[in-house]
């Protein structure tokens, strides 16, 4: 299997069905921006080195995740609208486990 | 008034290179930037950090590209207004422009080239009830002058460097420093970690963890914070100022408001010549702009800085033409009177 599908609520409320690659090594921040799912410079602003919070996202899906790093939790930490399920989006690598993947973007700060 | 050939919004890689293009047309710049230090996402985000990309550096780190683009155009010694961001621009009579920074600094030149990348660099703000009104009434969110602090009481919050660093040095200054963050971890060199742990264990330092501060009080000035510690109730900690330090955010900012054409959160240009707007005499260039095919690459940056530059040319001088050199064969005449050339060669006869 090449493809994934994962559903994406926009920050506007809008659900998005898309289909993401595994074989590309695309994050799920990317994969947000490329699909243009939220506009140009309020995501991916640290190029994904979990140093800015912009590509947060609420996780609805009980998906087996990998481990959160040290760098995502301290960011984390440091982020707006923080919730239990919170994750950055730039550390979750998109993989033929996450199919069916649920997930909101959180608000832009 | 600050007066200028080129004024250049935005300090990054592209706005220090069209320096050096506009000093070979013998165009004079001066540079605004909100951040104190020039260089842009390179310094302001990654300056430790190895670029690959970088046409005939096959690995350098952001923050030595940042040194070498400023020693690169030093020569044509630009002009800097940091620390402040270019608020409102007008044009005057003579098609010449005024801009002019949130603290009032005016700057006047006939071509302004905005290499504002992502945006103006802005302090994250904690989203607290009403801490807007206690800005500059007690809340802050950079430490610019340490010694208004002097015997006073300061809570800090934040989890990185920056609000290590500060807990540190006010910790010598401030009558009382509280140190409060989310976590018991911070993400700071060891260094700095170890020392805050010493100044707590010697009663310098009050440290606050896992907590937050979820409320400001004080009828005209600040004069507590609420602080939530994780597993405890709310209570109230008296102080004369608090500094969160969440560090910087890119913001597009007053530009958006400046009559430009603005798609994607950035300032349409014309690509088939020179990145001007749909404003004259006002270009864009770098990773502010778009056009089709845009990529936001430093080197992108450099490419249109260098058109730019032959535009900006024509309209301040629009009864010159600019004659196209190579810097190796006619060499690089810096404003400081400096000159770089290639050594000639040795024309020696062989009996
Ligand atoms: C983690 C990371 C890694 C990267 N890696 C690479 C790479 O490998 N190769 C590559 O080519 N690129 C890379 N980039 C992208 C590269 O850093 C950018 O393309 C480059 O910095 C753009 O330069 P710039 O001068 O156009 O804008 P910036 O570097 O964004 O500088 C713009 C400056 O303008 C200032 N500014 C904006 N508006 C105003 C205003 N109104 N008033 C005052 N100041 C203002 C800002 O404060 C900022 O300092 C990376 C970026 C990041 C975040
Ligand atoms: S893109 Fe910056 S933290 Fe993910």
């Amino acid at each position: 299997m090449l493809d994934i599908t994962i559903h994406i609520t926009d920050r506007e409320g809008v659900v998005h069905e898309v289909q993401a690659p595994t074989d590309m090594a695309m994050n799920l921040m990317e994969v947000v921006k490329g699909f243009e799912l939220a506009p140009e410079g309020t995501i991916g602003i640290c190029g994904g080195m979990a140093m800015c919070a912009s590509c947060q996202c609420y996780i609805e899906s009980d998906h087996q995740l990998p481990q959160q790093s040290e760098d995502e939790l301290a960011m984390l930490s440091e982020a707006f609208f923080v919730k239990p399920n919170s994750r950055l989006g730039c550390q979750i690598l998109i993989s033929e486990e996450l199919d069916g993947l649920k997930l909101t973007l959180a608000p832009e700060e | 008034m600050i007066k200028t050939d080129i004024l250049i919004i935005g300090a990054g890689p592209t706005g220090l290179f069209a320096v050096f293009e506009a000093g070979l047309l013998k165009l004079r710049c001066h540079l605004i930037d909100a951040l104190v230090q020039p260089g842009g996402q390179c310094t302001e985000i990654y300056p430790k950090k190895p670029i690959y990309d970088i046409p005939g550096f096959p690995e350098i780190l952001a923050g030595e590209l940042v040194n070498n683009l400023m020693e690169q155009c030093k020569q044509f010694e630009p002009g800097f207004t940091l620390g402040e961001r270019a608020e409102s621009i007008e044009k005057q009579a003579d098609g010449s422009f005024v801009v002019t920074t949130n603290l009032g600094t005016a700057h006047h030149a006939k071509v302004v080239a905005i290499a504002g990348g992502l945006g103006s660099f802005e302090p994250r703000k904690p989203l607290i009830d009403r801490i807007e009104f206690y800005e500059s009434k007690g809340v802050s969110y950079a430490i610019k002058d340490p010694e208004i602090y002097r015997n006073k009481k300061v809570v800090i919050s934040g989890g990185g460097d920056s609000a290590l660093d500060w807990s540190i040095f006010l910790a010598n200054v401030a009558s009382e420093v509280t140190l409060i963050h989310r976590r018991n971890e911070f993400r700071g060199a060891l260094d700095s970690v170890e020392k805050v742990q010493r100044l707590k264990q010697d009663g310098l330092i009050n440290l606050i963890t896992p907590a937050e501060v979820i409320g400001l009080e004080g009828k005209d000035q600040l004069e507590a914070v609420m602080v939530q510690k994780e597993g405890e109730g709310a209570r109230l900690l008296l102080t004369d100022a608090f500094i969160p330090l969440f560090g910087l955010t890119p913001k597009l900012g007053p530009i958006a408001d400046w009559g430009l054409e603005i798609e994607k959160n950035a300032i349409k240009v014309d690509n088939a010549l020179d990145y001007q707007t749909n404003i004259p005499a006002i270009f864009a260039i770098g990773d502010v702009n778009t056009y089709p095919g845009k990529m936001k690459l430093i080197l992108c940056g450099f490419h249109e800085a260098t058109l730019m530059c032959q535009s900006a040319y024509k309209i301040i001088h629009p009864n010159k033409k600019s004659i196209f050199k190579y810097t190796t064969v006619s060499g690089v005449d810096g404003f400081d009177g400096t000159r770089k050339e290639a050594p000639k060669s040795v024309v020696k006869s062989i009996d």
